[in-house]
């Protein structure tokens, strides 16, 4: 085996072992080639399927891991060295396992009642189960003067090519939205020498996804690294320079920002509207049961794509994480091949801003009881969320150890009070090592 | 050429050959080396990269960091104390450490 980084592109089942393909049986067509399609169909091998798997991916190239591009990614590097995007796997994966991955293809509608897929190409494909992973894509600005020059999404690997190369250049960056992947952009942008001002609309940073306490924690901390980071202001306008790209950014209280790149990270939106053209129900993303199928018993839908009874959120829910999309595609798996049972994984997230590592082990409520533990000042501590005084969540800046703790705990349902954990002594680790070492009740 | 040479559990064996340096959890992703998921893409917060490095590579190795240091207290398989470590820490192919062999653990999850 050697080391390749330019691998095949479009793979074939050609040199695999025989398995039925497109041609023959319908089998599963996997619309999305992401973390979630590309782990339904090597799930789907895992757990012995054997007829004809084949991924529809838009973009060219080998399926590749999208979390570093707004952190490693951008970060300095010698001349001439381009960073390269890590792969979801290597390049002759899908050919060994007989899987047909179809990169650089759109599916353009789908046909229940002849149950087929149209692609772009005017190529089709039948298919007897069929999974939409489909993802989703950045929510786009409405401001004037967003289409100027200068003006940033980042979700490809074209977009963090792109970005990578104007930040070499850039001197003021203006961030709109302080949300995991604004933040991870913006401690990029400082890392790379620039000036860096967020914009943020609501008043604490990543306020959909943590608690107020760690919320007001960030925004001090970014503060404290040297972002500009603005709460409460949203962006009015952008206006062009003399050489007719962006060079101002107008903020909703008026303020003028300078601004040579603008990154906006605003929220994505699901991509639903291919199942919803076949007539599936959409609602914030492609409504699915607990056993991750839309009303069509033969349509799945996996990852930030699918809306889905959350047991953790408690309602039905929509979730964009790496986590999320593959723990739902090995389910979706299993489901395909008969197993009836629900998806209850315990939801969890990471997000790397500059010198903090932020982990959150489950989903937290508003009206969470929290507890913080360890040392803020230090930027190494966790805050512990209570629900009717019972352990429900784990937010942790720092303290990676605590959070597969908290994982495993919260996982397997083990309790752990407010009263445990205020005891002296007490350590997720501690806890948790003490369960899994505990001898199993008779 | 420098090389990754990773030792299954199940006794098999996989050699992988770098053109440039690489890590022990990149080139494993890289060439289909099972056994190694790097879920984290490499930021030291999950540890499901854990290898036990071969007694010859160990004192060739950079020191454990705090943030590794504390993953490998939680790894799904147990820790050695001597040859645990994180792939997607160790730099192969640099001066020091052309080479390193590797045993995968039966579980990293």
């Amino acid at each position: 085996m050697t080391e390749t980084l330019n691998g095949h592109v479009n793979e074939t089942s050609s040199t695999a072992p025989r398995v039925d393909t497109a041609a023959d049986t319908p089998g599963v067509v996997i619309i999305g080639g992401g973390q979630a399609g590309l782990q339904a169909a090597a799930s789907l091998r895992d757990e012995g399927f054997e007829g004809s798997v084949t991924i529809v991916a838009e973009e060219p190239g080998l399926p590749y891991q999208r979390p570093p591009l707004s952190k490693d990614y951008l970060r300095p590097r010698p001349e001439g060295t381009p960073a390269e995007p890590l792969p979801l796997r290597g390049p002759g994966f899908c050919a060994e396992r007989g899987i047909t991955l179809l990169a650089g293809v759109t599916a353009t509608a789908v046909d229940r009642v002849t149950k087929t897929v149209h692609m772009a190409d005017g190529t089709e494909l039948r298919y007897q189960s069929l999974v939409f992973a489909t993802g989703a894509r950045n929510r786009q600005l409405t401001t004037p003067g967003v289409e100027l020059p200068g003006i940033h999404g980042l979700r490809t690997v074209a977009d963090a090519q792109a970005l990578g190369a104007a930040l070499g250049a850039a001197r003021d960056v203006v961030v709109i939205g302080a949300g995991f992947i604004g933040l991870e952009f913006a401690t990029a942008a400082l890392e790379r020498g620039c000036h860096v001002t967020v914009l943020e609309f609501a008043p604490r940073p990543m306020g959909r996804a943590l608690t107020p306490v760690l919320g007001d924690w960030f925004a001090g901390a970014h503060r404290g690294l040297g972002i500009d980071l603005r709460l409460g202001e949203g962006i009015e306008s952008f206006e062009a320079g003399g050489d007719g790209r962006v060079a101002v950014a107008v903020s909703t209280t008026g303020d003028r920002y300078p601004a040579d790149l603008v990154v906006a990270g605003v929220g994505v939106q699901p991509n639903d509207g291919l199942a919803a053209a076949a007539g599936l129900e959409t609602d914030n993303g492609i409504v699915v049961d607990a056993h991750l199928r839309t009303r069509d018993r033969d349509a799945y839908a996996i990852g930030d794509c699918a809306n889905f009874p959350c047991v953790q959120a408690g309602s039905p829910f929509r979730l964009e994480s790496v986590q999320n999309a593959t723990d739902q595609a090995r389910h979706v798996a299993r489901v395909i091949l008969g197993e009836e049972s629900p998806y209850t994984e315990l939801p969890w997230f990471w997000s790397t801003q500059g010198p903090f590592r932020l982990q959150m082990a489950n989903i937290v409520r508003p009206d969470d009881e929290t507890l913080v533990v360890g040392d803020p000042e230090a930027a190494t501590f966790s805050v512990f969320c209570f629900r009717d005084g019972i352990l429900a969540a784990v937010e942790s800046v720092n303290m990676p150890g605590d959070h597969l703790a908290a994982r495993k705990i919260l996982a397997r349902g083990i309790t752990i009070t407010r009263e445990q954990a205020l005891a002296e002594g007490f350590s997720l680790r501690a806890a948790w090592k003490e369960h899994a070492t505990a001898p199993v009740p008779a | 050429m420098p090389t990754i040479t990773y030792h299954q559990a199940d006794g098999q064996t996989q050699v992988v050959e770098l053109e440039k340096p690489a890590r022990i959890m990149q080139a494993a992703l890289r060439n289909d080396v099972p056994g190694i998921v790097g879920e984290c893409g490499g930021q030291a917060m999950c540890a499901t990269c854990h290898v036990y490095v071969h007694e010859d590579y160990v004192d060739a190795l950079p020191e454990i960091g705090e943030d590794e240091e504390e993953m490998l207290e939680v790894t799904a398989a147990e820790r050695d104390a001597r040859r645990s470590r994180l792939g997607c820490q160790i730099e192969v192919g640099t001066p020091g450490l052309e080479c390193i062999e590797v045993d995968v653990p039966d579980e990293q999850v």
